[in-house]
């Protein structure tokens, strides 16, 4: 209960230091004066609540990283399995990806507008490439990493190469791959976040940076703090459903993140 | 009967033992014994079929044995299943391997779990349980996939001499009722001559069979002192 007050304390605090440093104007090497203050922010948060703008941009971005991430998490969980579970397929396709995973996938915006025929398409690949390889290498390492013992009683039951991977492969790669969704996740909001202001029509991302070229200083906030809901829903999704999925783990050994 | 003839067994290159005759009887209780390292456990993972050998067959009743398959089934020193599974559904899986239905499955899942004296664990989880109570789930998988032989991989060696003890006993009585063959690896003697029927002692370069000795009495009261003795000398000469 203490904690509590002293945790909402802190938070209040802090939007009350916000408020005053604006209210007052305050410009003293940092340019608060140009900041909107708690109050505006609020009111204009209240605003876009009430227009469908709002809630198009939202659905927008949320379809693209829908559709980038679940595509990232089959292909990633796919390769990752093939290349685990085969020197012969990691030598055929490591490669390539190995010389594009340290690209960061924002860098890639160009190639993406060039590519596709259409910018939508563009920041869905971003989004998809941005999710991808953290999944692709958290998968990968899962599998590699399994006990043989799980593979081997699995064998001396008679069961196939098919059931091997899915009674043991697959659950037992579970904690592993989820923590790569996690990651993924993250990456996929900041690039599709980015690929959107670069590209985007429509998308929480494309009004954020569209509010700052119209120096609506308070609708860039209020941006930020629906990007911020966004990632810290989709990444208690990813959470809530990895511990539902892993419930069998030791429980000192949470799924890390 | 399984037939074992001339058999070596090593990683790469190296044999870690060759030349290894054995006629295992159906229903006869074989204990291989030998010094860490002798390469026992090696021997039974290629009779599992996990292991390729380097020289030499084996057949089941004529059948030579080339791959891993139901009708030799393992049972693992420890962690032999599946975490993520109930204790019921690491039971079910041999059985749903073999293509039984669901609703059987279950039934007769459950009647091997109440076998082994787990009745009311069928819907906890590996970690939930104690290592003694985790080798009795391992026991229920292995006999519900009803295998013509058992191999069991030192499948007491981690657990304490009374829980031993106690596991031993369920596996005679489970045993007499329906004699499998069971080719059993361990290094305590002392549980060898309880179960065996024959005793096999393995080790010393460059052979692979030091002696086998017959124990007079298997798993009655009998005296056996001297088969123990036997076996006892014969693993001190392996050093």
């Amino acid at each position: 209960m203490r904690k509590h007050l002293l945790r909402g304390g802190s938070l209040l605090a802090a939007l009350l230091l916000w408020q005053l440093l604006t209210s007052l104007h305050v410009n003293f090497w940092l340019h608060f004066d140009r900041l909107p203050t708690v109050v505006d922010v609020a009111r204009d948060f209240g605003y876009q609540l009430q227009t469908s703008l709002y809630y198009r941009d939202l659905a927008d971005s949320l379809a693209r990283i829908l559709i980038g991430f679940a595509l990232a998490a089959f292909a990633g969980v796919a390769i990752g399995v093939a290349v685990g579970r085969s020197a012969l397929t990691g030598d055929l396709v490591s490669p390539p990806l190995e010389v594009l995973r340290p690209i960061p996938a924002i860098a890639m915006v160009p190639i993406a507008i060039l590519l596709f025929p259409s910018n939508e398409q563009g920041i869905v690949f971003i989004t998809f490439l941005a999710a991808f390889f953290p999944i692709l290498v958290s998968t990968r390492h899962a599998v590699t990493a399994l006990p043989v013992v799980w593979e081997e009683a699995v064998r001396t039951m008679g069961g196939s190469g098919r059931r091997v991977l899915w009674s043991v492969v697959l659950p037992g790669a579970l904690p592993g791959v989820f923590s790569g969704l996690s990651v993924g996740m993250g990456v996929a909001w900041i690039c599709v976040i980015s690929a959107e202001m670069i590209s985007g029509q429509y998308g929480v991302g494309y009004r954020t940076w569209q509010a700052y070229t119209v120096v609506d200083y308070p609708g860039v906030i209020v941006g930020m703090l629906t990007i911020g809901l966004l990632g810290f829903g989709s990444a208690a999704a990813v959470e809530l459903v990895g511990r539902r999925v892993t419930r069998w783990l030791p429980r000192e050994a949470e799924v890390a993140r | 009967m399984m037939l074992i003839e001339d058999l070596s067994v090593g990683y790469r290159e190296t044999p870690v033992l060759r030349g290894i005759d054995l006629k295992i009887e159906a229903g006869e209780i074989l204990v291989l014994v030998g010094g860490s390292g002798c390469g026992k456990s090696t021997v039974l993972r290629t009779l599992a079929g996990l292991h390729r050998p380097s020289g030499g067959t084996i057949s089941l009743d004529g059948q030579p044995i080339a791959r891993t398959s139901a009708e030799r089934a393992l049972v693992f020193q420890e962690d032999g299943l599946l975490p993520w599974r109930s204790v019921r559904r690491n039971v079910e899986l041999p059985l749903a391997i073999r293509g039984v239905s669901k609703s059987s499955r279950r039934s007769q899942a459950l009647s091997w779990i109440e076998r082994v004296g787990l009745g009311g664990y069928a819907d906890h989880l590996p970690r939930e349980l104690s290592g003694g109570m985790r080798q009795r789930v391992q026991l229920a998988r292995t006999l519900a996939s009803g295998p013509r032989v058992i191999l069991a991989d030192e499948p007491f060696g981690a657990l304490d001499a009374q829980t031993r003890r106690a596991m031993q006993l369920l596996l005679v009585d489970v045993w007499s009722q329906q004699p499998t063959t069971i080719v059993f690896v361990t290094h305590d003697v002392d549980e060898a001559v309880f179960l065996g029927d024959r005793v096999a002692v393995l080790g010393g370069k460059p052979t692979g069979i030091r002696s086998i000795v017959d124990v007079p009495f298997p798993r009655g009261d009998g005296d056996n002192s001297a088969a123990r003795a036997e076996i006892l000398a014969a693993l001190g000469s392996t050093q």
